[in-house]
């Protein structure tokens, strides 16, 4: 077998930063390659080098024997390369084949377009690999599989014969996932080289032929995926041993502390956008909601903070100990103990510009104990932030005058997860996607302070996409479709599934889809 | 809580630059560039009448600096300082001919100083009333608000309270006057720096505290960072857009102080002078950074009464350009650093 592409010590600076360390790499010609590592390790930015978007600043790429030196991603294309960016790229008013023509039209302005020899050919695409893709329908009509099946699609009609993907599960289902494989594995067959960039080493060992591992710029190793294990990979992932699946002792829940009662919420144009919800959370336990993004998820998370009061039309009741918390803002509610990690960390949790400390006083900063006539108690709170730093291992190096912004996203979700853990009183601790973009050592970090949580007797809503941080965590998992729980899977079912942790996944993703 | 570190590389560059320019365009006159500075220099720097001119003006720019720099913490921009000082003035000047001259001066000060706090931070949170209860941009509606000011003031002198046959109001009783540094000291002399000046450096450091040191300043600098992550924080923007934007207003407004109480003692039509706006200029090379506000008001104030200084041999217009060239250049290359 001939290598498709070959790395010869290639380095990539950002500044003085080494993003790339003399990495050396072989993929063979028709086999699936995965590159896996944490945020941070380099792994974009080599598939960024071998498609064009950067310039190496040393060492060779070779592709199917010839030493190449792209200059741009368009150069990459005409030398049968293609990328599936982890977001889509895709127009939602145009059909399929407008999509994939696109770019390519060859026409000048005004006059008609091939879309129907277009359209046929894509269809021969779809048949020959599995791809059941409708090239008339519209992008605006097609799930998150079907278009990034279209994204695939535009890479093979420009004649690729190299695909990189990256991170291409982020967003699916775990059935959507399996139909991506067989995709994948059928274009190999076919003789595409495929390169695939991920974190999650579940899916390379189910997918791939090969695994490239990289720290710190560097590739650590590479295995044939036959003979390696999770854990093996997460050690040189991470460069020490971890644990992959946080202890989970048996929990023992209390009285009810959150119930949510036929909640619907509708738009102000009129969509319901959640519709008799019901679930309720005991102090002591974890409540994990799954579901495919999109169902109602944000809708509930702004409700329970009090967000969204003043837009779309609330019926049904939230009671927190009994008192109904609608309508109320975010102060009250996080005055009566609730926390919230949100989502989307660097747009709702967190100043970036601010302080390490400022930050961990954000959100909390109406707390006495804090104050000092009109501003704040520097020693209280330097004392606080010192805490915090110590019992959550955040690794910076001056708290005070550190802006959040340059710490990794690990260590910047620790800040978030302490200060939330943290809070005086703590009834209700609200998680949305709790370790999104954070290191293996971090999220190992942040799961044993969430069972702690729990055992101190917090009652605790999980929202996550990744179903094995769900199944790992939860005490109970309820399934989101369509703004309303379909299925509450209990405690006994959860300790029966994390034996069967594979087929367990397939019956969630049933009743999510 | 630390206050913020300023890269003054980039102000200094762009009054570098700036000064550079004026050098060609001086001499595109026909004039001596170096001729010309050192006659602005020795008018202004050099002199103690020329020095207390400048300083005169730096006190009014303090206040339309910090007008616009403390509502550009929020992300909001304040267009509507003139407005809001020309109201000020007038409030200051009829409060000052309506309290009757026996009264003390330790009470009429603050009385003519809260009318023209008043009357300007109602001008200002005007514009933040709009914007959070009907989402109108503040910069439409404080440019709006100063056309309305301007002819407001404009009609209310005329027709009601310009002495007959004049453009500008009766004069103010003697109680509500405050003293020249020149009265005082003996310094700059006859120059009509008074002391506004402290009052001037007083609300820079009131500033400073207020967004470096107070949970308002903290939650406030949240809202203009990051407007979301402070709604998810559970902070009421609002308020503390409104509020900012009075208390922009109100700075703006007590800048009538130095400008009637401290110097002319009555209202005339064109008191104000466009200081509302060198105000954004003023605020634009601090940073809007209320310490830097102070040097970067000094400089604007050398090169207006400087200008002047020099009017015989270059029209000041000249000035004018180097003003808003330092602005323009500060704006790249703020730009250019992202």
């Amino acid at each position: 077998m001939e290598p498709a592409v070959r790395l010869t010590g290639i380095t990539k600076k950002f500044g003085s930063a080494e993003a790339n360390r003399n990495v050396s790499l072989s993929i063979m010609q028709g086999t699936i390659h995965a590159i896996v590592g944490e945020n941070g390790a380099g792994k974009s930015t080599l598939a960024k080098l071998i498609y064009g978007m950067y310039r190496s600043d040393g060492g060779t790429i070779e592709i199917n024997g010839k030493a190449v030196a792209f200059a741009s991603p368009g150069d990459a294309i005409a030398a049968g390369i293609g990328m599936v960016h982890q977001h889509f790229m895709l127009v939602p008013t145009l059909t399929v084949t407008e999509n994939v023509i696109l770019g390519l039209e060859k026409k000048r302005l005004f006059s008609p377009l091939a879309l129907k020899k277009s359209g046929d050919i894509i269809r021969q695409l779809s048949r020959k690999y599995d791809f059941a893709v409708d090239p008339d329908a519209l992008v605006s009509a097609l799930s998150v599989g079907e278009e990034q099946r279209v994204e695939i699609i535009k890479v093979l009609y420009r004649n690729a014969g190299i695909l990189i993907l990256d991170e291409p599960t982020a967003v699916l289902t775990p059935q959507e996932t399996d139909t991506l494989f067989t995709v994948l594995r059928s274009l190999c067959r076919a003789g595409k080289t495929i390169l695939i960039i991920t974190h999650k080493l579940d899916e390379v060992l189910a997918v791939a032929d090969t695994v490239s591992v990289m720290r710190q710029g560097e590739v650590t190793g590479t295995l044939p995926c036959r003979k390696t294990t999770k854990e093996e990979l997460a050690v040189m992932m991470v460069g020490r041993s971890v644990l992959l699946r946080v202890e989970n002792p048996a929990p023992s829940p209390g009285k009810t502390m959150l119930s949510v009662e036929n909640l619907d919420y509708r738009t102000d144009d009129g969509r319901y956008k959640l519709q008799k919800l019901n679930f309720s959370i005991r102090a002591g336990e974890i409540f994990g909601i799954a579901g495919v993004e999109g169902n109602g998820q944000s809708e509930l998370l702004s409700l329970l903070w009090g967000l969204n009061r003043k837009s779309g039309a609330i019926s049904g009741k939230i009671l927190l100990e009994g008192t109904d918390i609608t309508g109320k803002t975010p102060a009250a509610i996080s005055a009566l103990g609730v926390s919230l990690v949100p989502e989307d960390r660097l747009k709702h949790a967190v100043i970036t510009a601010y302080s390490v400390t400022e930050n961990m006083l954000f959100g909390r900063h109406r707390e006495t104990l804090f104050h000092n006539r009109s501003g704040f108690n520097r020693k209280t709170v330097n004392d606080f932030a010192r805490k915090l730093r110590e019992t959550y291992d955040i690794r910076c190096r001056d708290l005070d005058n550190q802006p959040l912004a340059s710490l990794s996203g690990g260590n910047q979700q620790k800040v978030v997860v302490a200060r939330e853990l943290e809070r005086p009183g703590l009834k209700l601790l609200i998680l949305a996607q709790p370790t999104r973009g954070v290191d293996i050592g971090a999220i190992e970090m942040i799961h044993r302070s969430i069972i702690g949580a729990r055992d101190k007797g917090a009652a605790i809503l999980l929202i996550s996409s990744e179903l094995d941080e769900l199944i790992a965590l939860s005490t109970r998992i309820g399934c989101i479709y369509k703004g309303s729980i379909r299925r509450i899977f209990t405690e006994t079912e959860l300790s029966e599934g994390r034996e069967k942790e594979h087929s367990f996944e397939q019956e969630i993703g049933l009743n999510i889809t | 809580m630390t206050f913020r570190s300023f890269r003054f590389f980039i102000p200094v560059l762009a009054v570098t630059a700036a000064g550079l320019c004026s050098v060609v365009i001086i001499s595109l006159t026909g004039r001596d560039p170096f001729m010309i500075y050192e006659k602005l220099f020795r008018a202004t720097l050099l002199s103690g009448y020329g020095s207390g001119q400048v300083l005169f003006k730096t006190t009014t720019l303090i206040f339309t600096g910090l007008a616009v720099a403390l509502p550009f913490r929020a992300k909001l921009f304040n267009i509507g300082g003139e407005g809001q000082l020309q109201l000020g003035a007038l409030a200051a000047a009829i409060t000052g001919t309506l309290l009757p001259v026996s009264f003390p001066a330790e009470a009429a000060v603050p009385i003519t100083a809260i009318a023209a706090m008043a009357a300007g931070g109602i001008w200002g949170g005007a514009s933040g009333i709009l914007k959070v209860k009907f989402g109108v941009n503040e910069v439409i509606s404080t440019i709006m608000l100063n056309f309305i000011a301007q002819a407001a003031t404009g009609y209310l002198l005329t027709c009601r309270f310009a002495v007959p046959s004049t453009e500008h109001t009766p004069e103010i009783g003697n109680s509500s006057m405050l003293p020249g540094l020149d009265d005082l000291f003996g310094i700059f002399s006859g120059s009509p720096v008074n002391i506004t000046i402290l009052l001037a450096l007083a609300s820079v450091l009131f500033a400073a505290f207020y967004l470096f040191r107070s949970r308002a300043g903290y939650e406030l600098r949240s809202v203009g960072l990051q407007p979301e992550a402070a709604d998810y924080a559970g902070i009421r923007s609002g308020r503390h857009i409104i509020a900012i934007m009075s208390i922009g207003g109100a700075l703006a407004g007590v800048a009538a102080l130095n400008l009637v109480s401290g110097y002319k003692h009555y209202y005339e039509s064109g008191l104000t002078g466009g200081f509302g706006f060198s105000g954004i200029a003023v605020a634009l090379l601090a940073g809007a950074h209320p310490l830097w506000i102070v040097p970067s008001a000094l400089f604007f104030g050398l090169l207006e009464y400087g200008g002047l200084a020099v009017g015989a041999y270059v029209p000041k217009d000249i000035f004018m350009i180097i003003q808003a060239l330092t602005i323009l250049i500060v704006i790249v290359l703020n730009a250019r650093k992202r």
